[in-house]
């Protein structure tokens, strides 16, 4: 067992493995065989597998349902409705190296992040100091080594036999706040890491397997929402117990030297695995796709404390997907926007590992997803673009802003190749953008400091198929198995009572198939002391596009009102709103609330905190999917169905599908088959003669980029990435036959722009060797 | 492997397939099989004689046509040109870049500000069919989506690729 002197003193270097190598010797020869003979661990031959092939499914099946459960048992220690009701948690067990061998369900993404802090531990010898012994737990959100957000928790516990390091678990739950300036899990007030909560970076804060008093006290009141919080710890350090007993009882099984030759196999197997899979399901070849999310910060009601960030940016991913002949592939992301003054910057961990998330979803829907699928891919992020910031004071906290938005595109490309192979049952026109994020604190109704982050979000609109329409209110792309949520709980939960809960019409894209619709719930603050709300999505611009003649899906909107009279007509019997705004156009909501009501409703939807009082009303609206294929191919019938169930607005039938339908008294929808087809037949005539050849319409548009006429926002995107890449520059420059002496400069914008030629990334931090895992 | 009859592929194409069909296809390894009836499904569907190889959307395919050269070619016959170009080049756009053409697609509220993104609706010039919507900002290059790589695709298959490709 461990002895007081091990607390302190770290190891003698190399005492950690049998082999006498410091473990990041190990890691680095295991990277060196890697990369000489292209298998993981120059690991040809899959020894275990192909000698005893039920050994091997053994140990995997015991591992793999054993992450699941322990998941299940875990998740019920927690309070948090995040954890308990969303499942935003996750267990991951490693190899010694850091890889990850096998993960449970849940926010898979956390498969890398979690395997990011153990690689930095390694590298930057935490054997030496702070020492890794048995009984140790280590602890890490810090968004600089690769976790997604500051709200993602992870705990890190060592796993030994006999003395000797065999492995590693990592569990990891969303917390409901980490005290940012603004209260809630992925706050957008602040924009630097500063603001952005408190940061752990792979700390030691546990031996014998107790928590430190130090770190409990430091870390519960650092955070607004400190019970969640305790109970979210022993979550996690319960389920990686359980899961070190797991490989405790594995190895007294199975011998160590077999668990340990798992333990490395399995990664080369998760390798082959995706290889196989890209061979048997996509088309060699290049595919170009392209995302973009607002940043609406110039706005009045985005209050934020530096004046250099009150600027209205677009972030732009752009992404060449290569397929190779040998079916491994490369995902090269030459042309990103720059970081930026806000909290939707990416570490290049949170974006490849989140790609595993949505691969998991289509490319490689099976269980033994690990390590391996990394080292079939070649990643390029480049340096100091969103997604690897070169400086260290950037904010992450919602991430997701524009993650959710850069895979959306992913999903287009990767459908194509479905497409092509007559895989349609495959194809996904993409994912919504899973928003919006309802979050706000002050003192709740049990008059307690709280802090909110509504998880409806995980059940938004799913993108359309090739054969049927998407999922309504259904998932999110970060979490496969998303919910809702119970009302009665959230209500629990938060001092905001539900008016209503509904389908959100017209949310979907449409398109031969129409993506799934979201759904919309308006929320009555009631109970609180003092409060404040905010809104975070997209809403200027779209995330996802249509598939192959598909829409795109609705943008967002904010509806909140303030001085709403409601107490008083609730006392007086009089009508509500309730919680149905079929079209945002012509409002209803404000017809049951007093005529003096101070209402917003615009598509600023990202806010900083703003006072909300009892009575007010704050409407959340959970996006929808995109389309696929022309809405002109839908089956009548379906969009009779629709307009029945109040999916689609009647104008819309009409004027994007060219259906003609009739009410009857009863209110029934019914299509006109024959005058539909007429209907049809005119709308192609008036596109042919409505549309200008495609070289026409570049010729004026390029005398708009020769007079630099756009607005500042879309200037400010593509001077950010010509300055990140001349290679973007040059393609630019060359399609729209630009004069060579076209220049678009950042500094001509009249904008602040701080970070953009000075900055300082973490590696200049003294004694700090980041991990980097993909070129830059 | 599972494999699938002519009849269950037909009925995917048109969206008919029923959804214990759907599910084993969803869930079993992909059959390699389903390229060839997927172009024999496609080739009934349409009144040209060219050779379908590779269908980029419901109504858009590289073909080989009599000659062994390789385009791209609407349902309706509209020939795009050479399958290594941009097919969108040769297609008519329709750019709703102010308020009153998004308001034709979605409520005011509910569209994109066109300040910050257009949406470029790419039709046949022949027969209308709307063959993408692009959604990007203004000034944004014409996106070429794919280029397939057909040499190695057809070795992946284990068929001999066109003379052209
Ligand atoms: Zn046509």
């Amino acid at each position: 067992m461990t002895i007081m002197k091990n607390i302190t003193d770290g190891n003698a270097v190399g005492s950690l493995l049998k082999s006498g190598l410091s473990l990041n010797d190990h890691r680095n020869l295991i990277l060196q065989r890697t990369k000489e003979t292209g298998f993981y661990d120059g690991r040809k031959n899959l020894e275990l597998k192909e000698s005893d092939p039920i050994a091997y499914e053994r140990i995997f099946s015991k591992l793999r349902a054993g992450l699941v459960s322990s998941r299940e048992v875990a998740k019920k220690i927690a309070a948090s409705p995040i954890v308990e009701q969303e499942g935003e948690l996750c267990f991951t067990l490693y190899n010694v190296a850091g890889d990850c061998i096998a993960t449970s369900t849940g926010i898979i993404i956390h498969v890398g992040t979690m395997g990011a802090a153990i690689k930095y531990m390694i590298q930057n010898n935490w054997e030496a100091n702070p020492g890794i012994n048995p009984g140790d737990m280590f602890t890490n959100n810090d968004c600089q080594i690769g976790n997604v957000h500051p709200c993602d928790i992870a705990t890190i516990v060592p796993i030994f036999h006999d003395d000797t390091l065999v492995g590693w678990v990592g569990g990891v739950t969303h917390v409901i706040d980490v005290g940012a300036v603004g209260p809630g899990s992925m706050s957008n007030g602040q924009i630097q890491r500063f603001g952005d909560g408190v940061q752990i970076t792979c700390r030691k804060t546990g031996v014998n397997d107790t928590p430190l008093r130090d770190w409990l006290h430091e870390s519960q009141r650092n955070v607004r929402t400190p019970k969640y919080w305790i109970l979210d710890e022993k979550t996690r350090i319960a389920g990686c117990h359980m899961i070190r007993d797991l490989v405790e009882e594995t190895i007294r099984e199975e011998g160590v030297e077999a668990y340990e030759q798992f333990a490395m196999e399995v990664v080369e197997d998760g390798r082959r695995g995706l290889t196989s899979r890209i061979k048997s399901m996509t088309i060699p070849g290049t595919y170009k796709t392209v995302a973009f999310v607002d940043v609406p910060y110039s706005h009045e009601d985005v209050a934020v404390p530096s004046p250099f960030a009150k600027v209205d940016t677009i972030m732009h991913a752009p992404c060449e997907i290569t397929v190779k002949p040998d079916a491994t592939w490369r995902l090269d992301f030459e042309g990103c926007s720059r970081w930026g003054w806000h909290t939707y910057n990416a570490n290049p961990v949170a974006f490849t590992s989140g790609i595993w998330v949505m691969m998991t979803q289509t490319l490689v829907p099976t269980e033994r997803i690990n390590d391996g699928a990394r080292y079939a891919t070649e990643f390029r992020l480049p340096k100091g673009t969103w997604t690897n910031p070169d400086d260290r004071r950037t904010a992450h906290a919602d991430a997701w802003h524009f993650l959710v938005s850069s895979w959306s595109s992913l999903w287009r490309g990767i459908s194509r190749s479905y497409f092509g192979r007559g895989y349609l049952e495959e194809v996904n026109a993409g994912n919504s953008n899973p928003c919006n994020w309802l979050q706000g604190g002050g003192i709740n109704q049990e008059g307690e400091i709280h802090a909110v982050n509504s998880f409806e979000t995980a059940a938004c609109g799913t993108g359309a198929c090739a054969v049927k329409d998407g999922l309504n209110h259904a998932a999110a792309i970060w979490n496969p198995e998303g919910d809702m949520g119970d009302i009665e709980i959230w209500e629990l939960a938060e001092p905001l009572l539900y008016m209503g809960r509904t389908i959100k019409t017209n949310s979907g894209g449409y398109g031969k198939y129409r993506g799934g619709l979201g759904f919309e719930t308006l929320r009555m603050v009631w109970g609180s002391a003092d409060w404040t709300m905010f809104f975070m999505g997209n809403g200027y611009m779209n995330s996802d596009w249509g598939l192959m003649g598909g829409y795109p899906s609705a943008t967002g909107y904010r509806f909140e009102a303030h001085e709403t009279g409601l107490l008083d007509r609730i006392r007086d019997g009089m009508s509500l709103p309730q919680g149905k705004d079929l079209n945002p156009d012509m409002p209803e909501f404000e017809k049951h609330i007093s005529p003096s009501a101070k209402v917003k409703r615009d598509k600023q939807c990202i806010t900083t905190e703003a006072i909300f009082e009892n009575g007010d009303l704050y409407l959340n609206y959970l996006r929808g999917g995109p389309g696929f294929g022309d809405p002109l191919d839908r089956d009548p019938k379906a969009v009779e169905e629709d307009l029945n169930q109040n999916f689609l607005l009647p104008s819309y039938a009409e004027k994007v599908y060219g259906v003609s339908a009739m009410r009857d008294e009863d209110g029934h929808w019914e299509v006109d088959l024959k005058e539909t087809e007429i209907r049809r037949k005119v709308i192609r005539q008036a596109r042919v003669a409505a549309g200008v050849p495609v070289r026409d319409w570049m010729e004026q548009e390029r005398v708009k980029i020769l007079d630099h006429d756009a607005s500042v926002q879309v200037k400010q995107m593509f001077a950010s990435s010509f300055a990140l890449s001349p290679k973007f520059l040059a393609e630019f420059k060359s399609f729209w036959d630009l004069p060579d002496h076209w220049q678009l400069l950042e500094e001509s914008l009249g904008i602040p722009m701080f970070g953009a030629k000075h900055h300082m990334d973490i590696s200049e931090l003294p004694d700090v060797h980041p991990v980097i895992m993909t070129e830059q | 492997m599972t494999t699938y009859t002519k009849k269950q592929v037909t009925d995917l194409v048109k969206g008919e397939l029923d959804w214990d069909s759907l599910h084993q296809m969803l869930s079993m390894p992909k059959d390699k099989e389903r390229y060839g009836q997927y172009m024999e499904v496609l080739q009934e569907q349409v009144s040209w004689d060219d050779r379908i190889l590779l269908p980029l959307g419901p109504h858009l395919f590289i073909v080989e046509t009599g000659d062994n050269t390789l385009v791209t070619k609407c349902g309706c016959g509209h020939n795009f040109g050479d399958y290594r170009q941009n097919w969108k080049l040769n297609a008519l756009v329709y750019v709703r870049d102010n308020e009153t053409k998004m308001s034709e697609v979605y409520p005011k509220l509910m569209a994109p500000h066109t300040d910050w993104q257009v949406y470029r609706e790419y039709y046949c010039p022949t027969c209308g069919t709307m063959h993408d919507v692009e959604a990007p900002t203004p000034w944004y290059p014409v996106i070429h989506d794919f280029q397939p790589n057909l040499k190695a695709f057809f070795d992946w298959l284990d068929m001999p690729a066109p003379a052209n490709a």
